[in-house]
C-alpha cells in the first residue's frame, strides 16, 4: 500500500509499504477513505518530536471502511464506515473508566519512554512518534486499529467523509478546549490561533455560552474564516502594537475570562520573547517555543481559566508563573479523550448545527502529501486543512476559496470551484 | 541532655562537655565556630551510631514490622529489583493467573518457556536480548494463596535469582496493588541472570504487560506493523 513515510525533518516520502495485519484479537483493519493533516503532524514535519525512525508512517486523523476484524472485535461488523479517533483507549483502566481516554494505561508499548520524560505514560496514539507507542498512522491506504471495540465511530451514510473526518480529532479538541476554558454564560474568550483547531475551539465557545469571542492570529484567511464562519472579532497581532493592550482595550481593562491556546510550542510572535524562543530552539536550549502560553497567562483576567490544547512535548523556559498564581488562574490542558465526544458532536453535525467541512481548503492524492505538508506548514496557496484521498480521488490540487460550500458527493472531484494544475 | 537545657544558648548538642579540657573559647569568632563545627560533628556522628543501633536491634515493634524493617536493611546491602503497578482485578484472580508458571512468557519478555514440575518446582527456559538461550530450574520458597509467592533459583543452576510478588488489595478501592522485588546473583551468576530477564527496566515492563494482559486481555504491541524504508540504525529493535 501507498503510505506517507518520515524520512527527516521536512522529508516526507510517499512509499509502497506492506499492507497491515492484524496483530491482537481486538484490532481492526481500516480501508482508509479520508486522511488529514494536523497541525501537530508540523512538529513531526519540522523535526521538533524526539523518538522518529526513519521508515515511521505518519496520520491520525483518518475514516473509512472495516475491511478486517480480530476475533475480540463483537461490536463492528465487515463494511461498517467508522472514523477513528486518534487516542488507543483499552477501555478498561482506571483512566479509561474515568473517560480521561487520551491517558490510557495500556495502549503504549513504549510507556518506559514517556515515563523517562514524564513520570507516567500517556495513552498510545497513531503516527506520532516512538515514545507514544510507535504506531503506524493513518496517511496511508490501510491502518491497523487496535481496541477497535471502545475507538472507531459508526457513522452514518448519508453524511459524506469530509462532514464527519474531523471527529477523529480536530473538531473534539477545539469542543474540549472550549469546554475546559470554563465559559460561564456571557463570558469573553480570547482564542489564540485560527487554525482548524482553533476555528473548531470558536465555533464550540458559542455552542457552550460565550458572550464574545476574540480570535488571534497573523494569516489573512484564517482570520477571514474566523469572521465570517466563526462570527469572532478577530486581532492580527502583526497589526498592532501589543495583544495585551489590545485585549484590555477591548474588554474595557479586565481582560478576557476565558483563554484558549490553541497554537501550541511553534508559537510566533513579534515581541523579544518571541525571537528569543526560536533562537534558542534554533540552538537546542529549549524545547518548545512558549510565547502564546506567556501572553495569554499575562492577558487573562484575575480568576480567569486558561485552556491548552495547542502540543506541548518538552520543558520550557521563562514562564510567568508568579503572574499565573497571583492571579489566580486555572489551566487546564491535555490530549484531547476523543472518545468521550465522539457521539454528541456528531449529533450535532446530523442536526446541521455545524458543517465541519468549512476548514478544508486542498483535497489531494496521497502522492501530493509531501507538498500538501510544505503548503500547510507555510501558510500558502491561502491553505488551512489539507485532507488527502487514498482512493486515488483526491483529484488534483484545489485552491479552496473561502465562502464556497464543496460538497463533492463523497468523491473529491474537480467541483468546478477551485483552480486545476 | 539536662546541662544542654540550663545552659547557655550557645551551647547545643548532645551533652555537656568540659569545655576547660578543649581550649575552646565561644567568645572568639572562630573558636566559636570551630567549637559548633566540633558539636555538629558530635551531633552527625552520635546520629550515626544510633542509626547503626536500630538497624540490628529494633526493640518494642511488632515482630512484622521488624521482620520487614530487617529484610530491607539486608536488602540495602545486596543489588535489587523493587517495582510496583494498581492493576483493577481482584487479588485472588491475579495470583492465580501467576501463579499458573505457564502464563508467564506470555507477558514476561526473555522467557521462552515455564514447566511447573510439582511440589514447588519448575523448570525455565529463557533468552537475553541477543537470541542466547538458557535453562535453569528454580523453587518456589514460600507462598499464601491470593498473597505473596517467593521464589528462588536452585543453587548449581546457571541462573542465580530470587524474588516475590506480592498482591495486596489498593487501599482506595482501585484493585490490587502487585509488587514485585528481586535479588540478582553476583559473578558470572549475575551475568548469567540477564537470561532470567532480571533487571529494574525489564522487571517493570514485565509487570506493566502483566497489567496489560489483565486488564485488557492483551498485550499492546506494534510488532509486525507495515513501516517505510528504514535506516541502517532504524533496523535496531530498541526506538531510541
Amino acid at each position: 500500500m501507498r503510505a506517507v513515510c518520515w524520512n527527516g525533518k521536512t522529508d516526507m516520502r510517499v512509499e509502497t509499504v506492506p499492507d497491515p495485519e492484524i496483530l491482537n484479537p481486538r484490532d481492526a483493519i481500516v480501508k482508509i477513505t479520508s486522511t488529514a493533516i494536523c497541525g501537530s503532524d508540523l512538529h513531526l514535519y519540522d523535526g521538533y518530536i524526539p523518538t522518529m525512525k526513519k521508515g515511521d508512517i505518519l496520520g491520525h486523523e483518518f475514516m473509512g471502511e472495516v475491511v478486517e476484524l480480530g476475533r475480540g472485535v463483537n461490536n463492528l461488523k465487515i463494511g461498517d464506515r467508522v472514523v477513528v479517533p486518534f487516542t488507543i483507549s483499552c477501555g478498561s483502566c482506571f483512566f479509561c473508566k474515568k473517560e480521561m481516554f487520551s491517558l490510557c494505561d495500556n495502549s503504549n508499548p513504549n510507556a518506559w519512554i514517556a515515563e523517562k520524560m514524564m513520570g507516567h505514560s500517556p495513552a498510545g496514539l497513531y503516527g506520532y512518534s516512538h515514545m507514544t507507542g510507535g504506531y503506524a498512522g493513518g496517511q496511508a491506504e490501510y491502518a491497523r486499529v487496535p481496541f477497535a471495540d471502545i475507538g472507531p465511530l459508526k457513522v452514518p451514510e448519508g453524511l459524506e467523509d469530509e462532514k464527519v473526518l474531523f471527529l477523529s480529532d480536530i473538531f473534539p479538541t477545539g469542543y474540549f478546549a472550549a469546554e475546559n476554558a470554563n465559559i460561564q454564560p456571557g463570558d469573553t474568550v480570547a482564542i489564540w490561533g485560527c487554525g482548524p483547531v482553533a476555528q473548531f475551539a470558536i465555533q464550540s465557545a458559542w455552542m457552550l455560552g460565550a458572550g464574545r469571542v476574540i480570535a488571534i492570529d497573523r494569516v489573512p484567511e484564517r482570520l477571514l474564516l474566523a469572521q465570517t464562519w466563526g462570527r469572532a472579532e478577530v486581532i492580527d497581532y502583526e497589526e498592532v502594537d501589543s495583544v495585551l493592550d489590545t485585549l484590555k482595550d477591548m474588554t474595557g481593562g479586565q481582560g478576557p475570562d476565558c483563554c484558549i491556546d490553541a497554537v501550541g510550542m511553534e508559537a510566533h510572535g513579534t515581541t523579544l520573547d518571541a525571537k528569543v524562543d526560536k533562537l534558542k530552539q534554533a540552538a537546542k536550549l529549549t524545547f518548545d517555543r512558549v510565547h502564546v502560553l506567556r501572553e495569554s497567562i499575562m492577558a487573562c483576567r484575575k480568576g480567569g481559566t486558561l485552556s491548552l490544547v495547542g502540543v506541548y512535548g518538552g520543558f520550557v523556559d521563562k514562564i510567568p508563573m508568579g503572574a499565573a498564581f497571583n492571579k489566580g488562574l486555572t489551566l487546564k490542558m491535555g490530549q484531547t479523550p476523543v472518545q468521550k465526544y465522539m457521539r454528541p458532536l456528531l449529533e450535532k453535525v446530523e442536526k446541521g448545527e455545524i458543517d465541519p467541512s468549512r476548514v478544508i481548503t486542498h483535497r489531494l492524492d496521497i502522492d501530493d502529501a509531501p507538498w500538501g505538508y510544505k503548503t500547510f506548514r507555510d501558510k500558502e496557496d491561502n491553505c488551512i486543512k489539507v485532507v488527502l484521498k487514498p482512493d486515488g480521488n483526491g483529484g488534483f490540487r484545489q485552491h479552496g476559496h473561502l465562502g464556497h460550500s464543496h460538497s463533492h458527493g463523497g468523491h473529491g472531484g474537480n467541483g468546478g470551484n477551485g483552480h486545476t494544475h | 541532655m539536662q546541662d544542654a537545657v540550663t545552659s547557655s544558648s550557645s551551647q547545643q548538642g548532645t551533652g555537656s562537655f568540659d569545655r576547660s579540657t578543649t581550649g575552646l573559647d565561644p567568645k572568639h569568632d572562630d573558636s566559636s565556630m570551630m567549637y559548633r563545627v566540633g558539636q555538629a560533628a558530635m551531633v552527625l556522628s552520635g546520629a550515626a551510631l544510633v542509626a547503626l543501633v536500630a538497624r540490628h536491634r529494633w526493640s518494642g515493634s511488632q515482630p512484622d514490622d521488624r521482620e520487614a524493617f530487617e529484610t530491607a536493611a539486608e536488602a540495602e546491602s545486596t543489588p535489587s529489583i523493587h517495582t510496583a503497578l494498581t492493576i483493577d482485578k481482584p487479588r485472588a484472580e491475579l495470583y492465580a493467573y501467576w501463579r499458573q508458571l505457564e502464563n508467564l512468557p506470555r507477558f514476561m519478555k526473555n522467557l521462552i518457556e515455564v514447566t511447573d514440575l510439582g511440589d514447588g518446582r519448575s523448570h525455565w527456559v529463557g533468552k537475553s536480548a541477543l537470541g542466547l538461550k538458557g535453562q535453569w530450574d528454580a523453587e518456589i520458597v514460600e507462598e499464601r494463596e491470593g498473597q505473596f509467592l517467593s521464589w528462588r533459583s536452585l543453587p548449581g543452576s546457571m541462573i542465580s535469582n530470587a524474588g516475590t510478588v506480592s498482591f495486596e488489595e489498593s487501599p482506595n478501592g482501585r484493585g490490587t496493588i502487585v509488587r514485585v522485588t528481586m535479588e540478582v546473583g553476583t559473578g558470572l551468576g549475575k551475568v548469567a541472570s540477564k537470561l532470567g530477564g532480571a533487571n529494574q527496566q525489564e522487571v517493570r515492563e514485565d509487570l506493566r504487560r502483566f497489567k496489560e494482559l489483565m486488564e485488557t486481555g492483551e498485550v499492546a504491541t506494534t510488532d509486525g506493523q507495515p513501516h517505510g524504508t528504514r535506516s541502517l540504525i532504524g533496523h535496531l529493535h530498541n526506538p531510541i
